[in-house]
C-alpha cells in the first residue's frame, strides 16, 4: 500500500513516520528540502521537493499510483485544493485534509473531502475537559 | 447589480474603481491590513478588512444575499479557488470570475469547474504569439463553457489553401472562418473569398480542432 503524504512539517512527519511503521510505502513531499530531516535519520521511504499545487511535484511523488494521501501544508487552501486534485484527478481512494478553519472543513466535509480540524478537536477536547471538572470539589480548594 | 471583490491588489482596486465608476454596488475584501487602510481612504465603507477565503468574512460581505456577481482576483490561486468554490457551492453565485496567477494552475481551475477565469501570463503571450506569430495558430477567444474558440491563423506560403476558394476548402468539421485580413483590411469570408499566402484568417472552431485547422491553413 502506497501514501503520499504532502507538507511534511510536524504533523506531516509524524504522519509519514506512523504510516512507514505500520507498513506502508511513504513517499512525502515539501516545499524545503530541510523537511526531510524530521523524517529521522532511518528515513527509508521517498522524499520530493515541491509545491504541492505542482501537478508534476505530485506525479513524482507517484500520487497518481497512491491508495492514500495525506494533505497536512500549513495553507488551509492549499490543502483544500491539493486534496481535491487528489481525489478528483488521481482518483486516490483514500484523502484526508488538514484544515485549521472549522467552518472552511465543514464545508468541504458536506461536499465529500475527508477533512480533518484540529482546531475544532482542540475546542471539544478543551470543552469536556471542563465538563468533566468536578466544580464543586474545586471550588473548595483554598 | 451587487458585486465582491475578494482581493484588493491593483487588480481588485481597478476593477473596484471601474465598477463603483459604472454605478455598481461592491465590497472590496482586503486580508492585508496596510492595503486595506490604503483602501479604506479612498473607497470608504466599500473597502472591508478580512480573508474573503474565511465563511464569516463573505458573509459580512453580503454572499448571502447573493451578489450578482464574485470577482475572486487575490494574487494567490488557491485562496481564489476556495473563494469561487464557496460563493458557487455554498451560496448558490450564479457568476463567478476568477484570477489565474500562475498559468499552471489554470488546470485545477478546469479540474474544479470553476470559470470564467482570467490569467495575465497567458494573455500576454497570447499577445506576444499575435504580433510575433511563432506557432501560425493565435487563441484570440476561449469560451470554454461554451465549448468554442476563436483563432487567427497565419497562412503559409506552403499553405493547402493558398489560391482555393473558401468554399472549396478542406476544413475539419466544427470549423469555419470568419473573416480574411490581407495588407491590414479585414473582410467577412464568403464562399467566393480566395485564400492567399500572407492572409491572417480569423476563425470559430470547436476545441481540439486547432491542429487539424492549422494542417489545413498554414501547410
Amino acid at each position: 500500500m502506497k501514501a503520499v503524504v504532502i507538507g511534511c512539517g510536524r504533523v506531516g512527519s509524524a504522519v509519514a513516520k506512523q504510516l512507514a511503521l505500520d507498513g506502508w510505502g511513504v513517499t512525502a513531499v515539501d516545499e524545503q528540502e530541510e523537511a526531510l530531516s524530521r523524517l529521522g535519520s532511518g528515513w527509508s521511504g521517498g522524499f520530493v521537493v515541491g509545491h504541492g499545487m505542482d501537478t508534476d511535484v505530485l506525479e513524482r511523488a507517484g500520487l497518481a499510483e497512491a491508495d492514500a494521501a495525506v494533505v497536512a501544508t500549513d495553507g488551509d487552501n492549499s490543502n483544500i485544493v491539493i486534496g481535491q486534485v487528489a481525489q478528483k484527478r488521481y482518483g486516490v481512494a483514500c484523502v484526508v485534509v488538514r484544515v485549521l478553519d472549522p467552518l472552511r472543513a465543514e464545508f468541504y466535509a458536506r461536499r465529500g473531502l475527508r477533512t480533518i480540524c484540529p482546531t475544532q478537536t482542540a475546542i471539544s477536547f478543551l470543552t469536556d475537559a471542563v465538563r468533566a471538572c468536578d466544580v464543586a470539589a474545586v471550588a473548595e480548594k483554598p | 447589480m451587487y458585486v465582491i471583490v475578494a482581493g484588493g491588489g491593483k487588480v481588485g482596486a481597478n476593477v473596484a474603481r471601474s465598477l463603483l465608476g459604472m454605478g455598481h454596488e461592491l465590497t472590496l475584501v482586503e486580508q492585508r491590513r496596510d492595503r486595506f487602510e490604503r483602501l479604506e481612504v479612498e473607497f470608504g465603507h466599500v473597502a472591508m478588512l478580512g480573508d474573503a477565503t474565511e465563511i464569516t468574512v463573505l458573509e459580512r460581505a453580503g454572499i448571502a444575499r447573493p451578489p450578482d456577481l464574485v470577482l475572486a482576483v487575490t494574487g494567490d490561486d488557491e485562496d481564489n479557488l476556495v473563494i469561487a468554490q464557496i460563493a458557487r457551492e455554498g451560496y448558490e453565485v450564479q457568476k463567478v470570475i476568477a484570477r489565474v496567477n500562475d498559468p499552471r494552475n489554470q488546470q485545477h481551475f478546469d479540474l474544479l469547474g470553476i470559470g470564467p477565469t482570467v490569467c495575465a501570463t497567458s494573455g500576454i503571450l497570447g499577445l506576444v504569439e499575435h504580433e510575433v506569430p511563432e506557432h501560425g495558430l493565435v487563441r484570440l477567444l476561449e469560451l470554454r463553457r461554451e465549448g468554442l474558440e476563436v483563432v487567427e491563423v497565419l497562412v503559409g506560403p506552403d499553405s493547402p489553401a493558398a489560391g482555393k476558394r473558401v468554399a472549396g476548402l478542406a476544413l475539419p468539421d466544427g470549423s469555419r472562418l470568419v473573416s480574411v485580413m490581407r495588407h491590414g483590411v479585414a473582410e467577412i469570408a464568403v464562399g467566393d473569398t480566395v485564400i492567399r499566402p500572407g492572409d491572417q484568417v480569423v476563425a470559430i472552431l470547436k476545441p481540439g480542432l486547432e491542429d487539424a485547422l492549422r494542417r489545413a491553413l498554414v501547410g
